[in-house]
């Protein structure tokens, strides 16, 4: 049975013209945004906190590493910037390359003494406030180099560090967990004991 | 596949030329006296035959009573290669004469000898230390080197 022989190609046209003028009728106030589960000063934009805690919030979340990679960590550190641990889920996937733009220093690999003055010379050209994770054996404590003549025994005699992450090397996931605990250090910063 | 010469064959041919210049010799290398290192070498390089035109690396070691210094040539355009030895006595200053002149690639590998064993290559057109530091105290590869 076709539609034409029950309803006529006009009663058809009819029937839709009812539909959009019901429609328009019920239609014209603009609908109201679905915030009222907002607090009356949230639907003002006013947001009370303290200024330690909005700061610390922004620092803490956008660390950008600057690049200290001298030895093999830095291999488990490019694995923890890539896809499968992927350490921009942290707000720091942009890497470095010049200490001015960083603020958190990555110790992947073995110091020698020689090497020591550039660290030094990189770690201060980071602009304040600035951190340290130290990544591994070597960078704890020189690792299997510590009674080497030539080997910096921990990044702690050149830098101050803030977190150390044990490992030859670390795994990604152990990266990513120190990196957790220096933003869980970071967020008990103060502006006036300036946190350290 | 490069076929490395007999050094008791390489040391008869070089006999001929420099007589007593060399010390000993078995199939694997030959030892070549300290003053006569220079002039073998260049033969080395130089003559028809033998081309050596590559030194691969130098190595030293130390044997308490003397330091030996170890020079692996080759020769790309024969594809062989020889293993040449010498020594040098004297814990305070030990000397060798520099094959720079002959292969540049002897450059670093010289100084980085001087560096950890204390050996002077005499001739060296820049030798100073290359991998630790100037004012660092001894030579660490050294047997007798001690730390503390």
């Amino acid at each position: 049975m076709e539609i034409g022989e029950l309803y006529s190609r006009r009663q058809l046209d009819e029937a839709e013209g009812e539909q959009i003028e019901a429609l328009k009728a019920r239609s014209q106030q603009p609908i109201p945004d679905p915030d009222d589960w907002l607090e009356e000063e949230l639907r003002r934009n006013i947001l009370m906190t303290s200024v330690d805690s909005l700061l610390n919030w922004a620092r803490r979340s956008s660390l950008w590493p600057a690049i200290c990679f001298p030895a093999c960590c830095a291999f488990e550190l490019i694995a923890t910037a890539a896809s499968r641990f992927d350490i921009s889920r942290f707000g720091m996937e942009i890497i470095r390359a010049s200490p001015r733009q960083g603020d958190l220093m990555i110790t992947a690999g073995t110091l020698t003494w020689k090497m020591a003055p550039q660290v030094r010379r990189i770690y201060d050209q980071m602009p304040e406030p600035k951190w340290v994770i130290a990544m591994g054996a070597c960078a704890i404590s020189g690792g299997i180099f510590a009674s080497s003549y030539s080997v910096v025994p921990g990044y702690n005699r050149i830098i101050p560090v803030d977190v150390y992450v044990p490992g030859c090397p670390p795994r990604p996931e152990a990266l990513l967990y120190g990196i957790r605990m220096l933003q869980q250090k970071i967020a008990r910063m103060s502006l006036i004991t300036q946190g350290r | 596949m490069t076929v490395a010469l007999s050094g008791k064959k390489i040391a008869r041919q070089i006999e001929k030329h420099f007589p007593g210049g060399i010390i000993e010799s078995s199939p694997q290398s030959l030892v070549v006296d300290r003053e006569s290192l220079l002039p073998v070498a260049t033969y080395l390089k130089t003559a028809p035959g033998l081309d050596f035109d590559y030194l691969t690396a130098i190595t030293a070691v130390d044997y308490y009573d003397y330091f030996e210094v170890n020079y692996r040539l080759t020769s790309l355009k024969r594809n062989h290669s020889l293993v040449v030895k010498t020594r040098c006595y004297g814990r305070d200053n030990p000397s060798l004469p520099s094959v720079v002149s002959l292969w540049r690639g002897a450059d670093f590998q010289e100084r980085e000898i001087y560096d950890l064993f204390g050996i002077s290559f005499e001739g060296h057109p820049n030798l100073k230390r290359i991998v630790l530091w100037e004012g660092f105290q001894g030579h660490p590869l050294r047997k007798d080197y001690l730390q503390w």
